[in-house]
């Protein structure tokens, strides 16, 4: 909701302009809210004279039992589904069979009709779609609009996000206009009766993963959560499975986008997947060389595995990754399938961003050196020998 | 102008333990520091203010417990210009949302702010959410994942920020009165102020605001105003010790792939 201070506001329209609900009108030369607001707060950074107040809702939702279906926001990128989608339905699926709902995905973008089939495919029973120009790049505002008015109008009782950048900065924005909660970073999610109620239980790790907290929201609806990536498993995809596709339509003016990416800066080689995607990442530290050619063998290594690869800390401040493939505390926080890393020391700031990972390789020639800690096997050796016999060895054991 | 930095004091480590009886964490014997996005953030408002000809007021605001003014103090010497610490009975047990609301109310009070800037998220709850929740509650748009702003144009009422994104990193320009979440680049250096510096600070106007110097209700704010709860909290379950071979290359790499097979990972 909005507060307009009648003193201040000099009927310019601009807020008219921008509402995408159409819930202000100008009367007797004052803005008026007439319609049902939706708080999504374009008005408010709108308003040359600042005659307009955010509401911020503190009431709790009152009936909590109207709101029914396990909800997924499907990510994707130029109409490429993201990994996070697909792992999110397949645990959304336990959800939803342990609480006898509907499973759905929600899908915002432009051109994404295709994406809606792999959906389905992976499970999800209704898929959402929010199909517009506005939606082609992701904005904040603009996505934040698209979930606000799905959740208005569906009442979903859960809603999941992939704890990447994109779900970061998306799902603290619907709380926050909202009044939801929101449990960032899940490591595992799983269905509880409090006081009678069936809840959704959030498991997240805190202090760098060296806590970890089990939380609930028992008062709003819906309860929602950001998943770190790769935590949860996809189900096998099926083609033929029966799903229906809702296209919904949600209006955002172009005037109500405040934000716009006016270029993309040194962009990731074509078709590397990112860390926090990748079910394998190969990563080197200052072990491996100074130079991006030292670095091929890595990227070898990660192709035989279809992997990826990343790097610490200090390659990224020799400029030679970018930050985005920076493993650690002040990078990326992942959790792969396989992690292998090679010379890397192991200082407690990369350690912090890798300990949820399912399998940790380390290959480091200091048999002291603290990466061995957190291995689940490690080699003492000379990366030069030890990483193209590995190359070799695992592109014959691929081909047997 | 003014520009607002949201901060905490958080534990100067993550090392922090689990007290198995309460299911507390133990805070006793661990030091406090400023959360070093925040000081990220706090830098970049300052610099922008030493290189420009405008006035600029910097405020430094945070909710806390009292000893959180160490560091608000720390800010000072930095160079705020100005601390704020939000502190009550009433705001302690917050979650992101109620953490939010209440710093939303006192930016309310502060009145208009040209730029709110934050840590992109605390070393301690590593949630990532108060910045976002922030700019809804206030209606500004938001970046987040902010390394540096590159062009601020306050008479045109934008600025270009650098983004870190899942892809890479890009350019975006945004309206403003904006919200920026911020994270620095490694190698960033913060400023270290230096003894006239911490003695000026001692000078500069602090503030303690409490519940009655906000708007609302008792049961908007603290535990009471949480849309959520920890039930629980306990030390993650110990890692197994892993298997370390120190052979030759070749028998080492053996063992390593007849390991990935036994583990199904090939």
């Amino acid at each position: 909701m909005i507060e307009i201070d009648l003193e201040l506001c000099t009927s310019c329209g601009k807020c008219v302009k921008v509402c995408p609900v159409d819930a202000i009108e100008i009367e007797d030369e004052k803005a008026v809210l007439k319609g049902e607001c939706i708080s999504c707060g374009v008005c408010v950074s709108a308003c040359p004279e600042d005659a307009i107040e955010p509401v911020i809702q503190t009431e709790e939702v009152g009936d909590l039992s109207q709101y029914d279906g396990v909800w997924v926001f499907a990510e994707q990128e130029s109409g490429e589904l993201k990994p996070t989608g697909p792992q999110l339905l397949g645990k959304g699926r336990e959800l939803a069979e342990e609480l006898g709902e509907e499973l759905c995905a929600v899908l915002i973008g432009n051109d994404i009709k295709d994406v809606t089939e792999e959906l389905g495919a992976y499970g999800a029973e209704k898929v959402y779609v929010v199909d517009d120009e506005i939606f082609e790049n992701y904005s904040t505002e603009a996505y934040t609009t698209a979930i606000t008015s799905l959740i208005s109008e569906y009442k979903p009782s859960i809603l999941l996000y992939g704890a990447t950048h994109l779900g970061r900065d998306l799902a603290p924005s619907v709380a926050g206009r909202m009044g939801l909660g929101l449990t960032a970073d899940c490591t595992d999610l799983s269905i509880e009766e409090v006081e009678g109620r069936k809840v959704l239980l959030q498991t997240r790790p805190a202090f760098g993963g060296n806590v970890m907290a089990d939380i609930v929201c028992p008062n709003s609806r819906p309860q929602m959560a950001t998943v770190r990536p790769h935590v949860m498993s996809p189900i096998e995809p099926d083609e033929d499975r029966k799903f229906e596709v809702i296209e919904e339509e949600v209006k955002v003016k172009k005037d109500a986008i405040s934000t716009e990416v006016i270029e993309v800066l040194k962009p990731e080689r074509k078709g590397e997947m990112s860390i926090e995607e990748a079910d394998v990442v190969v990563c080197g530290g200052r072990g491996v060389g100074t130079s991006e050619e030292d670095f091929e063998l890595l990227r070898e290594l990660a192709d035989v595995l279809d992997g990826t690869v990343g790097c610490s800390r200090p390659i990224v401040e020799e400029d030679i990754m970018p930050k985005s493939r920076q493993v650690g505390q002040s990078g990326k926080t992942i959790s792969p399938k396989l992690y292998i890393v090679c010379g890397v020391s192991g200082a407690i700031q990369h350690k912090v961003g890798i300990k949820d990972s399912d399998y940790i390789i380390a290959v480091n020639k200091d048999p002291e050196a603290a990466i061995f800690d957190v291995a689940d096997f490690g080699i003492v050796g000379d990366l030069e020998e030890v990483v193209p016999l590995m190359i070799e060895k695992l592109e014959k054991s691929k081909e047997n | 102008m003014r520009f607002v930095v949201l901060v905490k004091q958080v534990p100067d480590t993550t090392e922090v333990e689990v007290d198995e009886e309460t299911g507390t964490i133990i805070r006793e014997g661990v030091p406090s520091t400023l959360n070093a996005f925040d000081e990220f953030a706090l830098n970049i408002a300052v610099d922008i203010k030493e290189e420009s000809d405008k006035d600029i007021e910097v405020i430094a605001l945070s909710m806390g417990p009292p000893q959180a003014e160490e560091a608000l103090n720390k800010c000072l010497a930095i160079g705020a210009d100005r601390a704020i610490l939000l502190t009550d009975k009433n705001f302690a047990g917050a979650d992101t949302w109620a953490t939010a609301v209440t710093l939303s109310r006192a930016l309310k009070k502060i009145g208009k702010t040209d730029l709110i800037f934050a840590g992109q998220e605390a070393s301690d709850g590593n949630t990532a959410q108060v910045g976002p929740e922030v700019a809804a509650h206030r209606g500004l748009p938001q970046v987040t994942y902010v390394s540096e702003i590159e062009d601020l144009d306050p008479e045109e009422g934008y600025l270009v920020c650098k983004k870190e994104t899942d892809e890479g990193h890009v350019r975006i320009k945004s309206e403003i009165p904006a919200v920026l979440a911020c994270m620095p680049d490694p190698g960033f250096e913060p400023k270290i102020p230096n003894v006239r510096e911490i003695m000026k600070a001692k000078k500069k106007p602090k503030e303690q605001w409490n519940y009655e110097d906000l708007d609302g209700e008792e049961d908007d704010y603290g535990l009471e105003g949480s849309e959520s709860v920890v039930i629980e909290t306990y030390s993650p379950p110990p890692k197994g010790e892993g298997i370390k071979v120190e052979e030759e290359p070749e028998k080492s790499v053996n063992e390593l792939v007849k390991f990935l097979d036994e583990e199904g990972l090939l």
